[in-house]
């Protein structure tokens, strides 16, 4: 509990108690906590003297804003339209088979969460995926198993 | 209508000059001077919109007051467009000139790069080309600062005043214009938002000169835009073209032989099937309703395999996903025409019920609060109207 509380008071400080701020403070804290809890939630707002109900409606209108627990990666698969020509049904079902986990699921090692995205902007290199922070493009259902190993050596 | 062939042009990525001194020759001139050479060069935003962005920034140089700010709209997230990334990418330096200028004529002494989540990993790079610039900016004595703001993940935040509501920590619902927000933008301040490729173009005009720029294009669409070519294409990527080619040449040079439509703009934009492709042409002229197709630059194309009715779900999905939800138009509507759409498919409702939808599209486009609900329609009936039996069978 008390971690908590430092994590949201050191981004709070970091920021500005200010309401421009509240959009990087619940960056912040989304990252250093992994999802954003509706005890998070009443703690920022008493923080910066913002109502509740208004940091949780801006933290729920955010796709990238996690309300829920999610795995210490997660993976975003482009479902647009140029993805989705090049063939990214067939991206998720490898990633559902490596995984063994339905989309909107976390595995059960805590390790993946797989979720789906609209349009990252690598429409000319689709199929395309972030994990993280990080783009992965000119995919195939066989590379991609490549690229989920990687990340369990980390 | 004038035939043109899709003709090269590189002035976004070019390297051959320095920027700094381009920076530097720009800030000799009078401020006027540079709103004078925009308006002349006719360039407009080429986020999509299209609003000549000389007049834009006269318009925050004439507001009063002190507290002014510069926005970099980076929140690039039309489907089919991925231009902007790769200018962050590759020639950053020349979007913060662009900035720059933009400061030094409105008086604007903070400036922000609204960086889309997706992009995250652009960061590092950016934050170090930062650190430089801000070391001219003290060479130059010119009191501009930039920081970077990263966007939450939401499709609406690329309409400016929703850009603007999420940076003042709110959520991305778009404002009602007026005022806009060159009166009352940021914080209630004049602001200019622009489009990461439009600075660039503003420090380019400085460089090349208005005459050399509005000697490309045509009337009403001067000089070149990059455009984001992706779908059935042997050459996906991004390409700067001079603005007034028609979708035929277009075509020729990028499409695998076999295209049956292309979708000029993006979900947001039209699609325009192999029949017209001969009088389409690209630039804003005429508006929305003539043949002339304005553009953020995306371009897809979709060859005689692809199923348009797929292409259309796979839009009115997104749009459905990403309507903010503030108005009913556009959140019913959304919602409604894609059940409709799939209704008509599996046989449930009888193939004049598309008629219903078409007029359902035409009440978005008239009601919606702003640029998403209201362009829904454009996809929708473009598609309905010229591929209907594929929306039957």
């Amino acid at each position: 509990m008390r971690k908590r509380e430092s994590a949201i008071c050191t981004a709070v400080e970091k920021h500005g108690k200010e309401r421009k701020n509240l959009l990087p403070v619940l960056q912040e804290v989304k990252r250093v906590k992994n999802y954003l809890s509706r005890n998070d939630i009443s703690e920022i707002a008493a923080e910066m003297g913002l109502s509740s109900a208004h940091v949780y409606g801006v933290a729920s209108f955010y796709h990238f804003l996690d309300l829920k627990e999610r795995g210490q990666n997660i993976i975003w698969v482009c479902k647009t339209i140029s993805c989705y020509m090049k063939g990214s049904n067939d991206i998720m079902l490898a990633l559902e088979d490596a995984l063994k986990i339905k989309v909107g699921e976390t595995t059960s090692d805590g390790k993946f969460t797989l979720l789906q995205t609209n349009c990252i902007g690598w429409c000319h290199k689709g199929p395309a995926i972030l994990i993280n922070d990080t783009p992965y493009t000119d995919l195939s259902p066989e590379t991609i198993g490549n690229i989920i190993d990687e990340y369990y050596k980390k | 209508m004038a035939k043109q062939k899709v003709k090269r042009v590189d002035l976004i990525f070019s390297q051959e000059c320095t920027c700094k001194e381009i920076i530097a020759d720009a800030l000799k001139k009078p401020r006027e001077e540079i709103v004078q050479d925009l308006i002349e060069s006719g360039l407009k935003g080429r986020g999509g919109a299209g609003f000549p962005t000389g007049v834009k920034w006269k318009m925050a140089m004439q507001e009063k007051g002190n507290k002014k700010y510069v926005i970099c709209n980076a929140d690039e997230g039309e489907p089919g467009t991925f231009k902007d990334r790769e200018i962050l990418d590759r020639v950053a330096t020349k979007v913060l000139g662009g900035m720059a200028l933009a400061g030094y004529v409105t008086g604007a002494r903070e400036g922000f790069i609204y960086l889309r989540h997706e992009y995250r990993f652009l960061i590092p790079k950016l934050e170090m080309i930062l650190d430089k610039f801000h070391t001219w900016m003290d060479e130059f004595d010119l009191d501009f600062k930039v920081k970077l703001f990263i966007g939450g993940g939401a499709y609406v935040c690329g309409e400016e005043t929703s850009l603007i509501e999420s940076m003042e920590g709110k959520r991305g619902e778009p404002r009602n214009k007026p005022p806009y927000p060159t009166n009352e933008g940021y914080l209630g301040k004049p602001t200019v938002v622009n489009n990461v490729e439009t600075f660039v173009y503003t420090l380019m005009i400085m460089r090349i000169g208005a005459e050399k720029f509005k000697s490309m294009g045509f009337e009403g669409s001067t000089g070149s835009k990059l455009f984001s070519v992706s779908g059935d294409t042997p050459k996906a990527g991004i390409y700067e073209l001079e603005l007034g080619m028609t979708l035929d040449e277009f075509v020729k040079e990028f499409g695998d032989g076999d295209a049956k439509a292309v979708q000029v703009g993006g979900a947001s934009g039209f699609c325009v099937p192999r029949k017209r492709f001969s009088e389409t042409q690209i630039g804003y002229q005429g508006g929305l309703k003539g043949f002339s197709l304005p553009t953020g630059g995306s371009m897809m194309i979709f060859n005689s395999s692809r199923s348009m009715y797929n292409v259309l779900h796979n839009y009115l999905e997104f749009f459905e996903e990403e309507s903010c939800g503030q108005c009913t138009p556009c959140r019913v509507g959304c919602q409604q025409l894609l059940k409709g759409v799939e209704a008509v498919k599996r046989g449930e409702k009888s193939q004049k019920y598309l008629n219903d939808l078409l007029r359902l599209a035409e009440t978005m486009k008239l009601t919606a609060k702003c640029g998403l609900g209201q362009s829904v329609g454009n996809s929708f009936s473009s598609i309905v109207e010229n591929f209907r039996e594929e929306m039957i069978y």
